[in-house]
């Protein structure tokens, strides 16, 4: 039987989550049903963003703009040692979050979930955050004007998150 | 407007590629299809979007954010000095901090507000503080124990093990981290407040 630690550590949690809100006398399965139900709020809203963003991903794949980009940006890719088909996830990544979202999913399809570009775009998608959008909105609320370094010491974090997670896929 | 702009650039650039390489016909066909697998991929996401928001209300109200603040406090003081001199910057800093591990988006965005306008109330300037740099670089560089929504997708494409990058993720999210908040240190040294 093939087992690994990483296959415990989901039901580890749920179980975690599930005995410590009991013992504290809450009600669990309440709490997860109202929880759920929030989920599908949360996809309603997600729904028409990911329906028109991969229509716009799949003309860009269909009409070769994609691999025409891929291909003029692949020098500067392979220095860096990202895959060069993450070009466009690269570059949205830090704007917007739904729109990573589906350039992302269309990558995995593309290129199947399980290939070394899949799981590259998937610890990307995962180990990043919309930048730019979180910037606005936390200066935006405390009235900051001057910025200072904050946009590059982030977008140099981006950098090495898209690094790394080239190396990690292979794990 | 962003997004405006995004979604016409998208579109035009689609065009132009089409007429100059020829792809009209991929093009045309590729308008229904996406529409259809946007709404196939968002169906197909549904269950474990749904099954990870109700773990995290579950999460939050178990106290695991509480237990999670206590082992980071250590952590969380050396970063920002004021964490120990003021209560209640320490309390939406690290409930911000912990809400964005365990992945509550929801919950963490307020908290991290409220934690932004604190450490500008003592900076006193529209100019960003050192700390209040750090805690926009913490934020943009998340760290997420379980990224829900990626597993969601490699799930709803057929994947038979959506955990499996989890190892890869933590250790790309504590390397961008690490490095962005290396970057704001030094940067902070060099970076004269005007």
């Amino acid at each position: 039987m093939a087992q690994k630690m990483t296959d415990y550590i989901v039901p580890l949690l749920l179980l975690l989550a599930s005995a410590l809100a009991l013992r504290k006398k809450e009600n669990t399965y309440e709490l997860l049903l109202s929880g759920a139900a929030d989920g599908l709020k949360l996809l309603l809203t997600l729904i028409p963003a990911l329906i028109l963003l991969l229509t716009a991903v799949t003309m860009l794949r269909a009409s070769g703009a994609m691999e025409a980009a891929s291909a003029f940006l692949a020098p500067v890719f392979q220095y860096f040692g990202i895959p060069p088909e993450t070009a466009m996830l690269v570059l949205i990544r830090p704007i917007s979050g739904s729109a990573a979202l589906a350039v992302g999913a269309e990558l995995m399809q593309q290129y199947g979930v399980d290939s070394q570009i899949g799981r590259t775009a998937a610890i990307m998608l995962g180990s990043t955050e919309t930048t730019f959008y979180t910037i606005s909105v936390y200066f935006g609320a405390a009235g900051i004007k001057k910025t200072r370094y904050t946009i590059p010491a982030a977008l140099i974090a981006d950098l090495t998150g898209f690094l790394v997670a080239s190396l990690t896929a292979r794990l | 407007m962003v997004m405006s702009w995004i979604w016409t650039g998208m579109i035009a650039v689609s065009v132009i590629a089409g007429l100059f390489l020829g792809t009209g016909q991929e093009l045309a066909a590729a308008i229904p299809q996406g529409a259809q697998s946007g709404i196939n991929l968002a169906i197909s996401m549904a269950g474990s979007i749904c099954l990870w928001t109700g773990v995290g209300k579950l999460m939050e109200h178990a106290g695991l954010t509480g237990m999670l603040s206590r082992l980071l406090s250590p952590l969380l003081g050396k970063l920002f000095p004021s964490y120990r001199k003021d209560r209640s910057l320490a309390c939406s800093l690290s409930a911000n901090v912990c809400a964005n591990f365990l992945g509550l988006g929801n919950a963490a965005t307020p908290m991290g507000i409220q934690a932004a306008q604190r450490l500008a109330q003592h900076g006193n300037s529209q100019i960003a503080s050192d700390e209040l740099c750090r805690l926009i670089v913490l934020n943009t560089a998340s760290i997420q124990l379980i990224p829900a929504n990626v597993a969601a997708i490699r799930t709803a494409l057929g994947c038979a093990t959506p955990f499996d990058i989890l190892p890869g993720v933590w250790i790309t999210s504590i390397c961008s981290t690490g490095l962005g908040l290396c970057a704001a240190w030094l940067l902070g040294k060099v970076w004269r407040r005007r």
